[in-house]
């Protein structure tokens, strides 16, 4: 959450387009990690109404009911990114937002899915699709969420942070398996 | 470590590093032959392995263009990256799972154990088990494979106490933490497992074997490596004889350098082997090098593959531990009662989040998607790794419609499974699925076949040269002076993981290659 506030007051020397915003959730994730109670993100190529369709859009194509909004968040804000740099990615995520129509953001889940499923197989789609499972499941709010403990160099492995503590099932004999290289 | 000249033709040239390459270079080098070692790609270590899986993918990862056809799911799921190969020093060894299988006898003699199969070109391997024996107790022992030569297993983590569990329902016997080059304990100056479950990103403990910190230092000590980084070999030149002898690359800077040499090997991984021959067409050779048989980019394999996820209702933390430290083996048979030719292995496979996301999972979107990863916490996985019947349409070719940084056509990669293939992958999926329903899995996910790491055969050893493109020893039918080092050559994939037949087939071909040029017969 740090990263990304530091990251937006470098992209705030840009123009400011439009900006993402929303109140931490008491009790998930982000709490733990998040610096204050509220978070932004500003965009610098989409409006804010383009981004919201685009927020409705991610938490369509992956809902996490009580996955925080913020991490959706930094998809778009990779997609405002994106389309920054490049016009033909800007054109694309206009025309399609234009045409879910303003009324997506603020849609039914149901509705969404219905009109997500008409253009299902468009690069505007598939494109969205793509970049909300690169980014969303890479934020550490959704290694918070989901439960994933990333990298554990640093921590000295999982050898003796749980790699084997599963008790609900027979230990494997030894002569399957081997012996601990070190004692815990 | 060596510098050798430009202009100096006694020296071996060598095009890539990894597994075959990589172990060649120290063969020959500590054997006192110069050679100069050619790698497209960057020098990381244990110290610069990102930790990032995103970042650690861009490090590592071939990303230069190619192009993809058939009816195989990767065209579909994975239209940009058909094969998931490394560019750096040490190559594929770098990313690798570490899982080390022996190829079994009957596997080399795949035409006469399997008959003859309409639609696939399988052969007998030109060497026997036998042979190839002597040199997988070398290679293991140089790589310290696990339940080995004394060598413990490694321990049992959560994600193999499912695997064990369930297979031991189905009644099958040969379950074990696998045959891993992974160290269990400190050995050949390299760490121990630490169950990081980071194997795809780049062993920080290097316990991991890889050619970048164990063969590669090794041969530069002898003083008689030459080591090239950023350096990407575009063409193999030839004399009037038919000999080769030289190798035009570019360099980091992107300019053009020819290194002359007395022999060629060529192990770029079996795509960008095959293109490189290809490449090298002249007018003596108008389909390209060691290609009069016309068997250069054919009969590609890559395995049977593919993921199947359990998920309980009870925590596993699947992404904990050695990846793919695991192993179910009672399907390494030739049993045509199952309905198909050939065995395939159950390989045990935890991932990171990302990668589990964009990679593991079946397209999709919606609710359902989702709610396999909200299980994330207790998921449990395997991976098929079955042998692929080669067909001689299912090759490498170069596609002139896109062309690469330097204006030559990318590789296109080209597979329609065979019947075969299916009906082994639908009866891995079946039984593993039945693994994970005997011990009470909530659900079971299919997952895509993902983007090819095996790549072999498409330099294939063969006795009739009509068959294949190189002899016993990977020395090309038609060029003396050039070999193949790396998985092209393999005749047939079988059910192993193709790293440590790659290591003893360059520890044999080095020995020849010294006797050879000793000999003064190349």
């Amino acid at each position: 959450m740090e990263d990304l506030v530091n990251l937006n007051r470098r992209e705030l020397l840009k123009t400011t387009t439009g900006m993402l915003t929303g109140l931490v959730l008491a009790g998930s994730p982000l709490a733990l990690i998040a610096r204050g109670p509220a978070w932004a993100v500003d965009l610098t190529a989409l409006t804010s109404s383009e981004g919201a369709t685009l927020m409705a859009m991610a938490r369509t194509i992956v809902p996490h009911d009580k996955l925080d909004n913020a991490a959706y968040a930094m998809v778009i804000q990779a997609i405002d990114s994106d389309s920054g740099k490049d016009e033909s990615i800007r054109k694309m995520l206009k025309d399609g937002i234009a045409a879910l129509g303003p009324g997506f953001a603020t849609s039914e889940e149901n509705d969404c899915v219905a009109a997500l499923k008409k253009i299902e197989s468009s690069t505007f789609f598939q494109a969205m699709r793509l970049k909300t499972v690169q980014v969303l499941y890479a934020t550490p709010m959704a290694y918070a969420y989901f439960g994933y403990e990333g990298e554990a160099f640093s921590k000295g492995g999982y050898l003796l942070r749980g790699f084997n503590d599963l008790r609900w099932l027979p230990e494997v004999p030894l002569q399957d398996s081997g012996p601990m290289p070190i004692s815990s | 470590m060596a510098s050798i000249e430009h202009n100096d033709s006694s020296a071996v040239v060598i095009i890539g590093s990894g597994a075959g390459g990589g172990t060649l270079a120290h063969e020959l080098t500590r054997r006192g032959i110069k050679v100069v070692l050619l790698e497209a790609g960057k020098r990381q270590s244990t110290e610069t392995f990102s930790q990032v899986p995103g970042e650690a993918f861009l490090q590592l990862t071939w990303l230069d263009a190619r192009t993809q056809s058939g009816n195989w799911g990767v065209a579909r799921d994975f239209p940009a990256l058909p094969v998931w190969h490394c560019k750096t020093v040490g190559g594929t060894t770098v990313h690798w799972t570490a899982s080390c299988p022996r190829l079994q006898p009957w596997e080399l003699r795949a035409k006469t154990t399997y008959g003859e199969i309409a639609g696939a070109s399988p052969i007998d391997w030109p060497i026997s088990y036998q042979e190839l024996e002597k040199f997988y107790e070398i290679a293991e022992r140089r790589l310290g494979v696990t339940r080995r030569n004394g060598v413990p297993g490694l321990p049992a983590s959560n994600n193999f106490k499912v695997m064990y569990a369930g297979a031991k329902k189905l009644g099958y016997k040969q379950v074990h933490t696998g045959h891993m080059a992974i160290n269990p304990r400190p050995f050949d100056g390299r760490g121990f497992c630490i169950q990081q479950g980071f194997c795809l990103q780049g062993c920080k403990m290097g316990a991991k074997w890889s050619t970048l910190y164990t063969e590669i230092p090794r041969a530069e000590a002898t003083g008689n490596l030459d080591l090239r980084i950023e350096s990407t070999a575009i063409k193999i030149e030839h004399g009037a004889d038919g000999r080769v002898n030289a190798v035009v690359y570019r360099d980091g800077q992107g300019k053009e350098q020819r290194q002359k040499a007395r022999i060629v090997c060529v192990a770029g991984n079996a795509i960008e082997t095959a293109r490189l021959l290809l490449l090298s067409a002249s007018s003596k050779f108008t389909q390209g090098l060691g290609n009069s048989s016309g068997q250069v980019g054919r009969n590609y394999c890559h395995h049977i593959t593919g993921f199947v996820w359990g998920i309980f209702d009870k925590p596993v933390n699947f992404w904990r531990g050695a990846t793919l430290a695991g192993v179910v083996e009672d399907e390494v048979i030739n049993e045509p009662r199952r309905g198909f030719a050939g065995g395939y292995r159950m390989e045990l496979l935890g991932e990171d989040l990302p990668t589990f996301v964009q990679v593991g999972l079946p397209y999709g979107w919606g609710r359902d998607f989702a709610s396999v990863i909200e299980s994330y916490r207790n998921i449990a996985g395997m991976f098929i790794n079955g042998e692929d019947l080669p067909r001689a349409d299912n090759r490498i070719t170069l596609n002139s419609e896109v062309k690469d940084a330097y204006g030559l056509p990318v590789a296109n990669v080209h597979v329609n499974e065979h019947s075969n293939d299916q009906a082994m992958r639908k009866h891995a999926q079946g039984q593993m699925s039945k693994l994970y329903d005997a011990i009470g899995a909530k659900r079971v996910v299919l997952g895509p076949t993902p983007p090819a790491t095996h790549n072999m055969c498409t330099a294939r050893m063969s006795a009739d040269p009509r068959e294949g493109v190189t002899n016993a020893w990977g020395q090309a039918h038609d060029i003396k002076n050039l070999f193949i080092s790396d998985g092209s050559v393999l005749s047939t994939s079988g059910a192993a993981n193709p790293t440590l037949t790659i290591v003893a087939l360059a520890l044999r071909q080095s020995e020849y290659i010294s006797q050879q040029m000793k000999a003064r017969s190349i």
